[in-house]
């Protein structure tokens, strides 16, 4: 992060210099503070609509509705867990929430989930297991149904329907979580078997 | 009228129904879940201001008309709009970094165009991928994280890949 910050504008000051573009350059920097209100308030309307309808839908069971369709699920991507157990039933609690695009939930109920892996699993080492991996690859892909956040800007922007991504948005979700899941079974085979190889010589 | 515009008023009057059914006291936990979009508006806020300074900077200066003329062979493989690739690079890294990528490119290009619906799908279909990776392992105090961050970044890699042709499939 820290990088970023110091990449992007010293990148641009050095770009800047070279096609003569530093009017314009210190320009944008006054433009981008103002445009940082504009665009917070224009999305503020739809981010509370959201967060609303996602609360009521939390209250009435939502993500306890979704866990228990997802269990079966996760006892097949999730091996060696207790089935029914803390870890699991978090585990599918944080899918549910980040399907259900609920940001506040999410990341506290991962954060509990990876903790409930380690206490079952009992590995005192500071090294990853196949499941903790599992588990964070699957949030870095994103399961989210609705892309609430992408409507939003799309609708301050004058998208005329904003929600017409909706198609395209859930063919690349589907194959990038089957990637996710598929590349982490695939690596952790691999894992495996270079261990098993090195414990033979 | 397209059948995806239903999705927000259906899935609205949906849940209010279902709240009503269920006793929920619907305009109350409302309020309560709009007020905490209010606060999480608040909270990015900062980071936006930041990162539309910096992002703005990086485009105005023409960096990134160098950054898409370079990778522009490596985008039209998959029918990528090369112009897109900023979102690419930086969304793995900022939430609020890749809201201002989507927000110059908008602004740009304007709404409708190819550019400003890859970077929705984008924003839509991908995940801070780097930032959830520190969080969650440092949550749990693991350094060595073996196979994550590839495994990760495959998934990136195939959610850009499958951006491309489908937004060539459906809005070309």
């Amino acid at each position: 992060m820290k990088i970023i910050l110091i990449l992007l504008p010293v990148a641009a000051l050095v770009c800047g210099a070279f096609t003569g573009n530093l009017t314009e350059v210190s320009g944008a920097v006054l433009d981008g503070a103002g445009n940082a209100v504009t665009l917070a308030i224009s999305l503020c309307g739809i981010m509370c609509l959201w967060s609303g309808i996602m609360k009521v839908a939390e209250e009435c069971g939502a993500v306890r509705l979704m866990s228990a369709v997802l269990s079966p699920v996760v006892s097949l991507l999730f091996r060696g867990l207790k089935k029914g157990g803390r870890a699991a039933q978090l585990i599918a609690m944080n899918l549910s929430a980040n399907i259900l695009g609920l940001g506040n939930a999410t990341t506290p109920l991962g954060i509990q989930a990876m903790e409930a892996i380690r206490q079952e699993e009992a590995t005192g080492s500071g090294e990853a297991s196949d499941n903790m991996i599992m588990l964070t690859v699957l949030n870095t892909a994103s399961l989210q149904l609705i892309p609430a956040t992408a409507a939003a800007l799309r609708s301050a922007h004058g998208a005329e329907s904003p929600m017409d991504i909706l198609p395209c948005v859930w063919i690349v979700s589907a194959y990038a979580v089957t990637a996710a899941v598929l590349s982490t079974k695939v690596m952790s085979w691999l894992s495996k078997r270079r261990e098993k190889r090195r414990g033979n010589n | 009228m397209v059948i995806t515009d239903l999705v927000v008023p259906l899935l609205f009057v949906g849940v209010m129904i279902c709240g009503a059914v269920r006793h929920v006291d619907v305009f109350r936990v409302f309020c309560d879940g709009a007020a905490q979009g209010l606060r999480t508006t608040a909270d990015i806020l900062p980071a936006l201001v930041i990162l539309l300074v910096s992002v703005g900077m990086f485009r105005a200066s023409g960096a990134v008309e160098i950054l898409t003329s370079a990778l522009e062979p490596l985008c039209s493989l998959v029918g990528f709009p090369p112009e897109c690739m900023q979102m690419v690079l930086l969304r793995p890294f900022s939430g609020s970094g890749a809201i201002a990528v989507y927000d110059g490119i908008a602004a740009e290009y304007g709404a409708d165009t190819l550019a400003e619906r890859t970077a929705a799908i984008l924003l839509g279909s991908s995940e801070t991928t780097f930032y959830t990776i520190a969080v969650y392992f440092s949550a749990v105090k693991i350094r060595k994280t073996r196979y994550a961050v590839p495994a990760a970044l495959s998934a990136d890699l195939t959610a850009w890949i499958v951006c491309g042709l489908s937004v060539t499939f459906f809005f070309c």
